[in-house]
């Protein structure tokens, strides 16, 4: 069959199967691999986009599902060199380790703060308690996410562009 | 290099605390990772790549009766099965584990536990493989499995490993350390005596990357690229050599970014070696990732140690022995990875951190009808469950005493001034100052305020626990002499090279799952030559990009590898000075060091920086006598000994007294590492054990039914902390440099997974002890809590 | 990574669509919503469906809608949309409570309403709470509307009175007055099944005596409310001794079995203490609304 959506601002169509999932579309069809998959129970959220802006766990969406939806992955929170204050707060606050679990936890983090620009500890930690980070114990990402509330616009980019 | 020279004078020494190389840095792989662009094993796609998928036994235990895979064959997409027949007749069926056994890559006999592998399909795409598995047929002859380890040495037991000839029953290994005859006179007339079973279930690293790999076997150069999911790649390396018959230098193993490890990618599994017989037998790229499942209740577990503890005591709270016999539960095949000499691990610094008279414990390996594994999460071989035992037999014997837990402690803590201290059981600890750890963790915990609302509530019937937990690690494996796995010494190589313009690469042969080494051992680089970090690149990973080394697991990479690029870049200062003299036409014993500069004594302002020399040394310089023009050095490090890291624990829980449910309010953790590299990576490593501790400790736990089905084969019931069940680390440190640690180092990976499961377990017993519970095991469920409130507490198997 | 057997999917665009295509596919068709409850059994292929009907287009059964008498809800609602209204925040409470436990924040993002209902898991957090509160299903089929209590919707673990041809379309919650409710759930983690939960709603008279009540526990084998503990309350003003017998009723009328949950004696002191706990809660938040009602009035 043929879909069709909106991939972190572009338009695309591809054929697939009925049973792809959404996980797997982004990553085999689109090789978008930043988005991970971490179990087959949607229990982990690592496989965590935004659809339409809200965070949904696309190892649970099949792809057909989010035909004509926006979907935006972690390839699609960086403006150019320019980078998400949730990405820069991650480098910051060491929110990160292993790197699996993170894009997941990013958007999570920036569909939180489009909501609630200054979330507390709690709602921080609610928002992200579907996903399991093995690596940072949770508290460098609640410090990450309030590091990005605090610097709604990052105006220095630390961190070095990555050719893809 | 020798093992003299490293024992250079520490630079860290005289002023302990300051951390080194820049201190705290934001990482230097972040910049990928937060972009999406890191790289893990299943990223990669090859040109004509085929996607494997292993059908698992249902059953435990049952003998294969036959298998069809004529369905399965015929299926649109199928390229091959393979069974175990085909792997006898390429005599890759059975294939060395690093404990001196043998394990089935795919069954020809006997399933010996559910979830074995039984057959391989390699197909076009991973539907068709997945699709394939279900049309193959396979008849099973089911037998009674052994289970319940306390039963696998009962005369009639069903024999597990009948393929091992000879084999009568299902006994391992008995092991044994310290001395019996003298611990048990301390304890023939000690004036106070606590016995407690303490079990040690099982649970599973578990890391958010499954384990898998893609093999690349290249026919004409006889070839193969191995990437694969490794936190050893260059003993994968010799072993698949050693395995598959083709000639080591011949074989690349490359393990890219890793989604998490914890000891759960150190074995050699199955999978990867079917993804390579795949490889080879398509004459294509063969990609096998298993499932969360598969993960589960296949690869490497951990811990199933059931303890039984004794500790022996005066009235007034001296403790004077310990001793223990265990019972150890290593599933189907004897897999552990743990150095040879050491059946079980590093178990024998169950001594923990005490001065005692006398110690000695005793250890027997059985065969079950599970997985293999053991030794495979952030245990530092074993380390967990002997701190688990003296922790929880300490605070019981504080119990009995009616003595606070933490005073007991610091009654009986090794003192400063008795290091290096040579322990009951053959260690020699190499520094400590555990009574200042401790205090500064009660100050930061405010444990007489604690104690004293502890008391309000329990007199309005509200169940608060304290517990409190004093760790000694043992890391940094090893000296070569005593450690090896499967032959291979314990030591660990880097590679320094500073390019013309003064930028550099370090290769080293440790392997990072996230603790962020690209950053650690440049800034340990920086420290030494004085060239910052952002211009010190590190490569690991690549068995064709680095020198060899054992990996990382056990706290080792900086104890081991750190040590080597210590070493390695006073190697190349060294040679640099030489340069520099010839470039400034004096004497090399004429010229001074400062960070990065090599300058003429009593004339600062003549000299020459490290840029400068590495352009001599590739340029045109008269290079002196015997130096060659390349600003480069290698090392291999043979550890002289191990490396001591320890901390002091406090842990602070409320536990629901109608339902059980134990909610961690606060965790104290002040670790010890020794010299301080980079803190906030420190924290970090710190952070993610506290919560492993928190899992291990409440929830984390892999059941068995008596069929042998098991319980805990997804994120649905092998359960993980989430957000809301960890508190905000309170951390603290001290600095207790190691002195035979090039800089001072001690590891710190391990350190927390380590040291808090006790930690909580003390502080959920204290919690209940009002209605009479003096011990309970782990995992302290909302049930198993309660349970034991009514005074019926269980061992979890 | 697992993956599901090969299906069809179709995307209904509206609610008569669904239907015309649920009769078209016949019994090998299944609806699917969020998914979170049926995509990852057929990725465990416990569930092989031949065709997947895709309802999420069918945005008039996505509503929550207060009316004089009652609160409907359509079964397309998101968990996540049902936690933040304000409306179901202030009549049912209850819903509330619940909802916080359901799963996880992403998970709730995606599950609906009927899908939860639908699936009719034996630890369902929402069909207890649809118990207690006398919550009507409105189901709808090629004949037209059928309006079911929930007694008639259940049928027991796993299956309902939803036919294969049949669409649950929306879920009406009756507003009574001096009402307040309460759910209690004891999880190993978060995100976790129940080990057991209780639900209660109460409706108190003008003198602050119990009007009605519904008592409700998920996971401990029962279908529908626990008549013999509702019995002890109703008529009599609520006190301490009262929630005691009507835990001690609800513990002996629970039929737990053990799991990796917990055992039977366990679910059943659960059944007994929550029970309390949600009519202690219940009553206070009943309390609460006939004064403000008294202010208001």
């Amino acid at each position: 069959m043929q879909i069709s959506m909106t991939m972190n601002g572009d338009e695309i169509t591809r054929e697939i199967e009925p049973r792809v999932l959404l996980v797997h579309f982004i990553r085999d069809e689109l090789r978008l691999t930043g988005t991970h998959w971490g179990c087959d129970t949607s229990n982990c959220g690592t496989c965590v986009v935004l659809m339409d802006g809200v965070p949904v766990k696309s190892c649970t969406v099949l792809a057909a599902m989010a035909d004509g939806h926006a979907i935006t992955t972690v390839e699609g929170l960086a403006t150019g060199a320019t980078l998400d204050p949730v990405q820069q707060g991650f480098m910051e606050e060491h929110g990160l380790q292993c790197g699996f679990c993170t894009p997941g936890m990013m958007l999570t983090a920036r569909a939180l703060l489009d909501r609630n620009p200054h979330p507390d500890d709690t709602e921080i930690r609610e928002a992200i308690s579907g996903q399991i980070c093995r690596c940072t114990g949770y508290a460098t990402i609640v410090r990450s996410v309030k590091w990005a509330a605090e610097h709604p616009v990052v105006t220095e980019n630390a961190g070095e562009e990555v050719p893809a | 290099m020798t093992i003299t020279e490293a024992h250079a004078p520490n630079p860290a020494a005289g002023d302990a605390d300051r951390p080194i190389g820049y201190g705290r840095i934001q990482r230097k792989e972040d910049p990928r990772f937060v972009r999406g662009k890191g790289h893990y094993v299943d990223d990669i796609v090859l040109p004509g790549m085929l996607h494997g998928a292993i059908l698992r036994s249902p059953v435990a235990h049952a003998r294969l009766v036959s298998i069809d895979t004529t369905r399965a064959l015929a299926h649109p997409g199928v390229v091959a099965v393979i069974t175990g027949q085909d792997l006898l007749g390429l005599k890759l069926a059975w294939a060395p584990t690093l404990s001196a056994d043998v394990q089935a890559v795919l069954v020809t006999d006997k399933v010996r536990f559910q979830g074995q592998e039984v057959a391989f399909v390699i197909a076009e795409d991973r539907y068709a493989a997945r699709d394939a598995l279900e049309l193959i047929d396979v008849d099973y002859d089911v037998l009674p499995p052994v289970i319940d380890a306390r039963h696998a040495l009962d005369p009639g037991a069903p024999v597990i490993r009948d393929d091992i000839e000879g084999r009568t029953d299902n006994h391992i290994f008995d092991w044994e350390a310290g001395n019996a005859a003298e611990t048990d006179a301390v304890f023939a007339s000690a004036e106070v005596i606590v016995k407690q079973e303490i079990v040690y279930p099982r649970s599973h690293p578990a890391p958010m990357e499954t384990c898998g790999a893609v093999a690349d076997f290249e026919p004409i150069e006889g070839a193969l690229t191995l990437y694969e999911t490794s936190q050893a790649p260059h003993a994968h390396r010799t072993l698949f050599a050693i395995v598959s018959g083709i000639p080591e230098h011949k074989i690349r193993i490359v393990s890219p970014d890793i989604g998490g490890g914890f000891g759960n990618k150190v074995g050699i599994y199955p999978g990867y070696i079917l993804a390579v017989v795949g490889s080879i037998v398509t004459g294509r790229p063969v990609k096998w990732v298993e499932d969360r499942s598969e993960n589960l209740m296949s690869t490497s577990f951990a811990r199933d140690y059931i303890m039984q503890g004794e500790i022996a005591a005066t009235k007034d709270g001296k403790i004077l022995a310990l001793r223990t016999n265990v019972l150890a539960d290593h599933g189907a095949f004897n897999a552990t990875a743990q150095p040879s000499k050491y059946p079980a691990g590093f178990f024998h610094i169950f001594t923990g951190s005490y001065d005692l008279q006398a110690a000695h414990c005793k250890v027997t390996g059985v065969y079950t009808n599970k997985a293999p594994g053991g030794v495979a999460y952030a245990c530092s071989f074993r380390v967990t469950e002997a701190v688990l035992l003296v922790e929880r037999m300490v605070d019981m014997l504080a119990r009995k005493l009616e003595m606070d837990p933490a005073e007991l402690r610091l009654k009986n803590l090794i003192k400063p001034e008795q290091f290096p201290y040579k322990n009951k059981t053959g260690w020699e600890y190499d520094s400590g100052n555990y009574e200042r750890a401790l205090r500064l963790s009660m100050e930061i915990a405010g444990y007489d305020d604690l104690r004293r609302e502890q008391k309000e509530k329990r007199a309005r019937g509200e169940l608060m626990g304290i517990g409190v937990s004093f760790f000694t690690e043992t890391v940094g494996a090893g000296p070569r002499k005593h450690m090896d796995i499967v032959g291979l010494g314990m030591a660990d190589g880097a590679e320094l090279r500073i390019h013309p313009t003064g930028k550099a690469v370090v290769r080293i042969s440790v392997q990072s799952q996230g603790q962020g080494h690209e950053t650690t051992f440049a800034q340990i680089v920086a420290e030494e030559i004085g060239i910052p970090p952002e211009d010190i690149d590190v490569v690991h990973g690549d068995t064709d990009q680095t020198p060899f080394g054992l990996g990382t697991y056990g706290s080792r990479s900086t104890p081991v590898s750190g040590a080597a690029v210590a070493l390695v870049a006073r190697k190349v200062r060294e040679k640099a000075k030489f340069i520099a003299a010839a470039m400034l036409e004096t004497r090399p014993e004429d010229l001074e060091w400062e960070k990065g500069r090599w300058f003429v004594k009593g004339d600062p302002s003549v000299g020459k920086t490290m840029a400068e020399i590495a352009m001599g040394a590739h340029g045109t310089v008269a290079l002196p006598e015997g130096i060659d023009g390349n600003l480069d050095a290698e090392v291999t490090y043979d550890p002289p000994n191990l490396t001591f890291p320890f901390g002091a624990y406090i842990c602070v829980v409320d536990v629901d007294p109608g339902t059980g449910h134990v909610k961690v309010r606060r965790f104290i953790a002040v670790d010890d590492c020794g010299t301080r590299i980079n803190p906030m990576i420190i924290e970090g490593q710190v952070h993610g054990g506290l919560t492993d501790g928190v899992g291990m400790a409440l929830m984390q736990f892999i059941g068995f039914d008596e069929a042998g089905n098991n319980l805990g084969g997804s994120f649905m019931d092998y359960l993980i902390p989430t957000s809301m069940e960890v508190p905000n680390w309170e951390t603290g440190f001290t600095v207790t440099p190691s002195p035979h640690h090039p800089i001072g180092a001690k590891g710190v990976g391990e350190s927390a997974t380590v040291g808090s499961p006790p930690a909580i377990l003390n502080a959920v017993v204290d919690a209940i002890s009002p209605l009479g519970v003096t011990h309970m095991d782990m995992p302290c469920t909302p049930a198993r809590v309660w349970a034991a409130m009514q005074g019926r507490a269980t061992p979890p198997i | 990574m697992q993956i599901p057997a090969q299906f069809d999917y179709v995307r209904a665009s509206t609610i008569e669509d669904a239907l015309a295509l649920l009769d078209r596919h016949g019994p090998e068709s299944r609806v699917v919503a969020g998914g979170h409850s049926l995509l990852p059994m057929m990725k465990l292929r416990l569930a092989r469906p031949e065709w997947l009907i895709d309802i999420n287009d069918l945005y008039e059964l996505d509503f929550i809608l207060p009316e004089a008498t009652q609160l409907r809800i359509g079964a397309l609602t998101r968990h996540s949309t049902l936690l933040e209204s304000a409306d179901v925040a202030r009549l049912f409470p209850i819903v509330i409570d619940a909802e916080r436990v359901i799963a996880d924040p992403i998970v709730r993002n995606r599950g609906t309403v009927g899908g939860s209902l639908c699936q009719a898991d034996p630890a369902e957090d929402l069909a207890t709470v649809c118990d207690v509160l006398r919550a009507q299903a409105v189901v709808r089929g090629p004949g037209g509307e059928r309006i079911l209590t929930m007694d008639e919707f259940h049928k027991g673990p796993y299956e309902t009175a939803v036919a294969q041809n049949e669409l649950l379309v929306e879920i009406r919650f009756p507003i009574r007055p001096r009402a307040g409710s309460a759910y209690e759930k004891v999880e190993r983690r978060v995100g976790d099944w129940a080990v057991v939960a209780a639900g209660a709603a109460v409706n108190l008279a003008e003198d602050g005596s119990v009007d009605d009540v519904a008592i409700g526990l998920t996971a401990v084998g029962l279908d529908g409310t626990i008549a013999e503990a509702e019995a002890v309350l109703r008529g009599r003003r609520p006190s301490e001794e009262l929630f005691e017998e009507a835990g001690r009723l609800a513990a002996l009328a629970s039929m737990p079995v053990a799991d990796q949950r917990g055992p039977v004696d366990y679910k059943r002191h659960l059944a007994d203490e929550l029970t309390r706990r949600v009519l202690r809660r219940a009553c206070a938040r009943a309390l609460e609304t006939q004064t403000t009602t008294t202010q208001e009035g």
